[in-house]
Parts: structure tokens; sequence; C-alpha cells
């Protein structure tokens, strides 16, 4: 047998020995969450803890006149009403992404003068019983003027339109391209040209946005449902405090998908603990929610695609718009991510790209699972079918004709350094679909369809990424990991504790996982991006084969072997087994060895990502650090009467690179679907001048049980990826192809391809009547 | 607001509380006697996540008032019988399929589950699917939520305590 060094360097995946990493122990959170026992957000409370509440704009746009606090002042059990006047510094200013002509548009913490959406907080409230902090918002007196708000992007652009922001309605400008497009596209024997909508989403995570923050020792302590403890540094500007003065702690989330990547109760929470002194909770209602956090960006995606007679695509011209909403928050990078990715997994010469971020006054937009990346699947997936059937191909030889492959250039000039394995996932994805169902009425149709997607794992490159953590040995032989990863669920801190245990050795019940602290951990950047497998399990893998190095040679000195014939399994470390011979020594006594010759049992290890440069001017250079790649398949029967969409079968398949946990990457791939057939069915925020039309998670329809067929999962293992052991990230990916793969599947239905999302059956009833009308073109788009 | 007194009994024992009258069940059970498996989620009776067994049916918490419910019998996630020291089957069943991912919507996921298995001996996909309607989750898209609930009910009549 081979030490595990040599097992885990050098061996393919898939051949590869290990013992932990690829199985799917169900241990750490896990084990809480079905005890009932996880302490979320809400499930915090400190003697004299104050209950918090947001006063929200009720008005889209509107000059604020005055406010009066003074009922509210008054009422017993009230113990604070902070307006912007008490905040010391009141800006949230996020950091600039690089963009071309970006503006540079502050947030403020507390409307002073005016509100931009409806829903952005006015005033705070503290009160010794939540009852009474909700009776007081009640008390808090606002007086707007009503000034004209623009609530449509595309409108936003014109020159007349009013102004969000004084500098300008259009946050951020990127361009994206390569080769003659224009050229190009006047040679081509065939342009498709397609324009696609998609909608407002809300996360709707079960957990609301909550958390309880108090200040000890001359320290503001934020313990808070987050996907980013970095907000520290933000909360330290607000208050006016040095940074050493705040230190934010993350609860495991009871989901986040993006929602709790920018700051959500945190400012609020600082201010009222700051002011009072006194512990605060505070948790959003589910309408607040509904109401005030952010949502994905509503796409405009309008696409030309040339090609050549036998298929090949020739060039692409893609224009999107982005509806940002009120304030900046995370909309120039979600904007960026849907430029980079917009001509999907196909080799396209020439190609531009527009993507603009645009003011409204509508609730802000920002990160959402899949994050800019997967709105335009359903633009790039959708055009692929419409050139297949203009040009009497399959939409599978299209694909087979345009796919991207491991060594390709994409259009931002970057060429890919990994497997592709499209291919197999989609064989996977429709031999899962098996015989074709039959129609359950005589008003029902069955149809079917795929969609393949790319999506990026890791921060953009030029942010230079980086993610520390600190694993210490303890004389027991136990081990800590400390890191300052968030957990949304998704098993973030379990797979660290399993691939520690795969190079160390430690069993996995003797490992404790200590994260999301800036005061106790290494910084590990936020979870987001799908980064942290990628990251803090690249940090993990290294700091963990670097702390096994130097344990190492005092257990090779102890056994007489070389250092690198050990075996590290069991809680032991072994010399390999061939000779015979094998004699080991239990970690606690490698530890306590190592204490007594000086040696340190303790690892404080960076990892970082590779680093590049991305010109804004010429749309060119480096932009994501790999992509994660999958295909689906799906199988509706629509009913045509009612214009209801039943999803009768529904197969996924993702190339992970090598699985760390199994039934965690199938998991979150069936979760992601399920958010993916919300959007395309169901899900829509929507709202009529700014204002929504329901705050109730009634009206909210997200799938239910009833909504979902069971998700077969067919998972890929090239043993290619850039995360730890080869692995690739699979927290985003599986959301992206869905709503394509449907609208495929209706349009193989009915004969009228949904451009428009969601597909609701209002919607569907549509496209069937202009069918009806002749309105509809040979290849199904809209005349 | 004046403060009533109320007795409620959770999980088999006898709590004493002063509440207003407009004190939610879920906010007494969550807040007053520190059970964190009661969760809000919406407040509308939508989620599920507040779930509790109200004399063995499941009921959302939020839609009733502490003081409704005297002489009831509550019983919440970590109320349950466990089989050995540890856990109730169908928490061994989640653990094992996977079926919690940030595990928000699990408490009121089993309770709902378990009351359908007392009733129904052998519930098919379909039934399960049924019967958990009102329980949303948000992260697993279901599919291990009916393997494991499939699997509880199959190892209960394997138990032959049923019939
Ligand atoms: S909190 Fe009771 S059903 Fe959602
Ligand atoms: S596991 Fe997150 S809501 Fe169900």
């Amino acid at each position: 047998m081979v030490a595990m060094t040599e097992a885990i360097e050098s061996a393919p995946a898939g051949t590869t020995e290990f013992t932990v990493v690829g199985n799917s122990p169900a241990h750490h959170d896990f084990q809480d969450k079905v005890q009932g026992t996880l302490r979320y957000g809400a499930d915090w409370k400190l003697p004299g803890m104050l209950y918090g509440k947001v006063v929200r704009s009720l008005q889209p746009c509107a000059r604020i006149t005055a406010i009066d606090t003074s009922a509210a002042r008054e009422l017993p059990g009230v113990v604070a009403v902070l307006t912007a006047s008490d905040v010391p510094f009141n800006k949230v200013v996020d950091n600039a992404s690089g963009g071309l002509g970006e503006l540079t548009v502050a947030q403020p913490v507390l409307a002073e003068d005016r509100v931009r959406y409806t829903g952005e907080p006015v005033a705070l409230i503290a009160a010794t019983e939540p009852e009474i902090a909700a009776a007081a918002v009640d008390l808090v007196d606002v007086s707007y003027a009503d000034l004209p708000g623009i609530f449509d992007p595309e409108e936003a652009l014109e020159p007349e339109a009013p102004l969000v922001h004084e500098a300008g309605n259009v946050l951020v400008n990127w361009r994206i391209g390569r080769g003659d497009a224009a050229a190009a596209m006047a040679a081509a024997d065939v342009v498709i040209t397609g324009e696609y909508r998609s909608q407002h989403v809300e996360h709707a995570y079960l957990e609301p946005e909550s958390g309880v923050g108090w200040s000890d020792n001359g320290v503001l302590t934020l313990r808070v449902s987050t996907q980013v403890i970095e907000h520290a540094s933000q909360i330290a500007r607000i208050l006016d405090v040095s940074e050493n003065k705040v230190r934010i702690i993350a609860s495991y989330m009871g989901g986040g998908f993006g929602g709790k990547e920018d700051m959500t109760v945190e400012p609020y929470l600082a201010l009222l603990a700051w002011h009072t002194q006194r512990p605060v909770r505070m948790v959003w209602d589910r309408q607040e929610s509904i109401l005030a956090s952010t949502k994905r960006h509503p796409f405009v995606m309008r696409y030309r695609t040339g090609a050549k007679a036998d298929g090949t695509l020739l060039a692409q011209e893609i224009d999107i718009i982005g509806d940002a909403g009120a304030y900046p928050c995370l909309s120039a990078r979600v904007l960026f991510a849907g430029a980079a990715l917009a001509a999907g997994p196909y080799r396209v010469p020439n190609i531009t790209t527009r993507s603009r971020a645009v003011f409204t006054n509508n609730v802000p937009a920002s990160a959402f699972r899949g994050f800019g990346a997967m709105q335009v699947v359903f633009g790039y997936e959708s055009q692929m079918d419409k050139l297949a059937e203009r040009l009497g191909l399959t939409p599978t030889e299209i694909r087979d004709r345009n796919q991207v492959s491991k060594g390709d250039t994409i259009p931002t000039g970057e060429s890919l350094h990994t497997a592709v394995e499209l291919t197999a996932t989609r064989d996977l994805a429709l031999a899962r679909l098996g015989p074709r169902s039959t129609a359950t009425g005589p008003g029902c149709r069955v149809g079917r369809g795929f969609a393949s997607g790319m999506q990026p794992y890791g921060r953009t490159i030029w942010f230079r990424d980086h993610a520390s953590v600190w694993l210490t040995l303890q004389t027991d032989g136990s081990l800590l990991i400390r890191s300052g990863v968030t957990d949304l669920g998704a098993g973030q801190a379990a797979s660290l504790c399993q691939i520690a245990s795969e190079v160390l050795g430690a069993p996995l019940e003797e490992i404790s996982v200590y994260i999301g602290d800036t005061a106790l951990n290494p910084p590990a950047g936020g979870t987001f991006a799908t980064r942290q497998l990628y990251m803090s399990g690249n940090a993990v893998l290294s700091g963990a084969r670097e702390l096994r190095d130097s344990l190492a040679a005092v257990a090779a000195e102890e056994l007489g072997v070389p250092p690198d014939t050990l075996v590290w399994r069991d809680g032991m470390v072994r010399t390999a087994d061939s000779s015979g011979q094998n004699r080991g020594i239990r970690l606690a006594e490698l530890a306590q060895m190592c204490q007594r010759r000086g040696v340190s049992t303790s690892n404080l290890h960076t990892w970082r990502a590779r680093g590049g440069e991305f010109d804004p001017e010429a749309g060119q250079g480096d932009s994501f650090p790999d992509y994660t790649y999958g295909t689906h398949a799906a199988e509706v029967e629509v009913d045509t009467e009612t214009g209801v969409v039943r999803v009768l079968k529904y197969a996924a398949s993702h190339d992970v690179g090598q699985q760390i946990n199994p039934v965690r990457v199938q998991g979150q791939i069936q979760g992601g679907v399920m958010q993916g057939l919300g959007y395309a069915l169901m899900e829509d925020h929507a709202l009529i001048d700014g204002q929504p039309v329901s705050t109730l998670f009634a009206n909210y329809l997200i799938p239910t049980t009833m909504d979902m067929p069971d998700i077969e999962v067919d998972v890929v293992e090239s043993g290619e990826g850039c995360g730890p052991l080869n692995a690739r990230g699979i927290g985003e990916p599986p959301v992206g192809p869905c709503a394509a793969a449907i609208a495929s599947a209706i349009k193989d239905a009915i004969g009228v391809r949904p451009n428009r999302l969601p597909i609701t059956p209002e919607r569907v009833l549509e496209l069937i009547d202009e069918q009806a009308a002749g309105r509809v073109a040979k290849d199904g788009d809209h005349e | 607001m004046t403060k009533t007194q109320v007795q409620l009994r959770v999980n088999g024992r006898t709590h004493e509380l002063w509440v207003g009258t407009n004190r939610l069940l879920l906010d007494a059970l969550h807040d007053d006697l520190g059970m964190a498996d009661v969760r809000y989620g919406c407040g509308e009776g939508v989620c599920g996540t507040c779930t509790i067994l109200l004399d063995g049916e499941p009921v959302s918490a939020c839609l009733l008032f502490a003081v409704q419910v005297e002489g009831r019998e509550i019983t919440t996630l970590t109320g349950l019988p466990a089989a050995d020291a540890e856990s109730h089957p169908i928490q061994d069943c989640f653990l094992q399929a996977g079926a919690a991912q940030c595990g928000f919507c699990t408490p009121g996921m089993m309770l709902t589950a378990l009351a359908l298995v007392e009733r129904t001996e052998r519930p098919t996909r379909e039934d399960i699917r049924y019967e958990l309607v009102g329980n949303l989750c948000r992260c697993t898209g279901y599919t291990k939520i009916v393997d494991a609930v499939e699997e509880y009910a199959c190892r209960r009549r394997g138990n032959g305590s049923h019939d």
C-alpha cells in the first residue's frame, strides 16, 4: 500500500483510495439539525434583551418632509427610536467592481431626506417586548412628498427619465468583445434573434433575517444569520469606531442563497445595541422580508446569433439589462457574470456583449444563487434550440457542433483549462428520462427538453481571493479547525472536516470545526460565489498537509521509516503495511511527542487563488477561476385547457470533479433544481410602480412537495477541478439550466416557445392563443 | 397589556407562565419556554416551521394564542419519545437519507410526517407529498425528505408496532 500523500497527490480520481472523502458521513450539523437543537439567528437570548424593529418607507420615491417620533417614544416599553441623524456614518458603499464608468452611489443606513424604494428603512425602534416594538412602528409618523419614480429599467435608460440617483441611472456598463461580430453576422447564413425576460425572485429562505447584538467590554458583537462576517468593517464605519471594536459571529443559516450576502439586520442591530447599550434581537417578519430584502435581478436579454448553414456559430450580439433597483448592492458584479457567461458553453469566434445594471425605484436586487450567470442560460439555450430548428438539426446536433472543450477560448479571451464533460452529463440526463409518458387526458400534451449550462465557481479573478484556516492537533489526538467560513446549510463546515480527516487521519468524531467568528477565526471570505469548497477546502487541504509534514518528521524518526511512507488513518499514523511490520503511533501520543520536542501541532495557513486582470475597455481578460458544467432534462405535461404545466420527470447531471460528500452533492443539485423550477414556472415578486402586489408568503408561491417530482441525479467525476482533490463547486450550478429545460419541453409539447418567466398557466394559455391566431413563426418564436 | 396565567402542557411537563392574551403560542414556546425547535418562518400558517403536535395532530403554532391551548397536550420535536436514549427512529431516517440541509424546516417536517405514518401504515410517495404540502423546504427539493418518510414508514411496519 502506498502512503496517503502519494495516493492523494498522484492518483487520478475514481481510482484514488480515499477513506473519508467520497463518503457521506451523517455527521456534524446534520446531527443537530435532525435533533432540532441547532441554534439559528433568532435562538439567542440575553438578560435585559430588547426587541428591534425597522420602520420602513411605504413610498417608492418621495422626499421625506418630516419624521415625528414623539408618539412612538412615549409608548411605555419603548427604549429607543433612531433616525438618520443618530447614525454616525450614514453610508454603505459597496466596493467598486472595476466596471466601466461605474457610479459610486452610497446607500444610506437610514433614509435621510428621500426614499427610493418601498421598504427602505427610515427609523429604528427598540422596545422591551416585540409586541411593543411592533406597535411603536405604527406610531412613527413620516411625512412624504411624492417624487416621480421610474420602475422599468428600459424606461430608466431614456434621456428624460427621472433620476434615481443624481449620478445617473446606469450603475455600470460591461462590455465583452472578441473578433468582429458585426462583420461575422453580416456573413452568416442564418441569423436568429430572440428576446427573453426574467422576473424579480425572492430568496425565500425559511429562516428570516435575524440576529442578536450586544456590547461587552467596549466591543460590539453581532450574532447574526449572515453569509459574510467580513461586514464587520462596514459596521465599524457606520458606528464610527475602529474595526477591532466590532465582532461578528455567523450562526448556521436556515438558508441564504445570496440573500444574506449583503448586510440584513446587522447595521440596525448595531445601532440599537450601541445606542441603548443593551442586547437587542431583531427578526424580520416574513412579510417584511418579502417587501424589503434583495431580490434576483430581472433581466431583459436580447440575442442575435449568426451561424453557418451547417450550424457552426459565427457570431453573437447580446444585450442585457438588469434591474438593479434603488441601490447598487452587488448589481455590478451580477451583471458582469451575466456578460461573461452570456454565450454559454459554446465556441463563438466573434462576439459583442453589453450588460448594464440600471437603477429604478424598485426593491434592490443583488446576489441570488446563480448570480447573473443563471439568467442567461434561458437566453443562450433558447437561441441554440431555435437555431437547430431553423436549420433542421436536432438540439443535440447543434450543441455537438458548437460545444466548448478543454483548451477552447471563451469570449473573455481565456482558455478553458479543465475538462468539459457536457456530453457525458447530457447523455446521462437524457437517458434518465426513460420511456416517454403518455398524456393523462385529451387536452394534455407531453413534451421533453433539455438544457446545458456553465456556472463559475470562485470570485472574479481580479479580486485576488484568499482564505485562511487554522488547524490544531490537540494533545488528546482530537483536531480543531478554525475557519471564518459561514455555513449556509450546504455542509460548508462539515466538508472541511472530511478533508482534514482524509489528510491527517483524525476520525470525524474527533474533529471540531469552529466557524464564522471574526474574533476567533482567521478570515475565509464569505460564503458566496460557490467559493467555499474551492477556497476554504483548498486552504484546509494544503494547511493540513503542511501540518502533517511537520508531524511526519517526528513520527518518522520514532518509527524509523521515511516520512512519506507513513499512513494517516483511524486516529493513528502507521508504517505502510507491506512489510507485515505494521507499527503505529496514536495521534494523541504523536501530539505529546511533538510537544516534548518543541514541534508545533498547530498551523495557520492561507490559500491564495490565482490572480489576474480584466480590461473593461477591451472587454477582455481574466474572469473566473473555473466552471461547473451540467445538463438537465425534463418531461412535462401541459394541460392546454388550463395552461397548467406539470413536471413529470426531471433529471440533472453535473460534473463535480470529485465528490467530497455524495449525499450533500445530490442534495445541492436536487435543491437547486427546486429553486430553478420555481423560477421557471411560478415564482414572481410582482411590483406595480414599485409596490409589491403582495408581501404574503401565501401569495409568493415556491414549489411545495406537490409541485416537485423526484429529482434524478447523476454525477460525473472528471477528476478535474480547481477545488480540493480536484473538486468543483456545486452550490450555484444546478439552478441555471432549469428554466431553459422546462421552456424547451413546453415548446415540444405545444409548439410555441416561452420567452418570458415565469411560465405561468396564464402565459401558457396566451402562447396557445397566439399559436391559434397564427402569430407564431415556424421555429416557435413570436413574430 | 394585561397578562394572564396559563398552564401549558408541553412534552409531558406542565409549565406555568404569564402571557399577554395576544401572545402567540409560537412565541410562548420559542421565547418564554426556550424551545428552539419551534420556529418562526412566516406567521401566516403557510410554511410549517412552527409545526407542533396538538393532541397528536400537526398544527401551526403561529396561528394560535398561548391562552387557547390550556389543557391540551403539546409535543415538539425535542419531546418525541426516543427509541433509544439518542433519537427517535424518524430522526434516524432523516439523518441517513440526508433529508436536511439548512435544517430549518426539519422539525416541522418530521412532526407532520410522524402524524401521517401514525394514520397511514403504508403511505405512497404521493400520500407523503400530499401530507407534507404545508411544510415548505427551500433547500432539499423534497426528494430526500420523501425518501426518509417512506423509509420510516417501512421501518415502523417492520417493528410490527402498528397493528
Ligand atoms: S411560522 Fe407558522 S406556518 Fe410559518
Ligand atoms: S432544509 Fe432548509 S428549508 Fe428545508
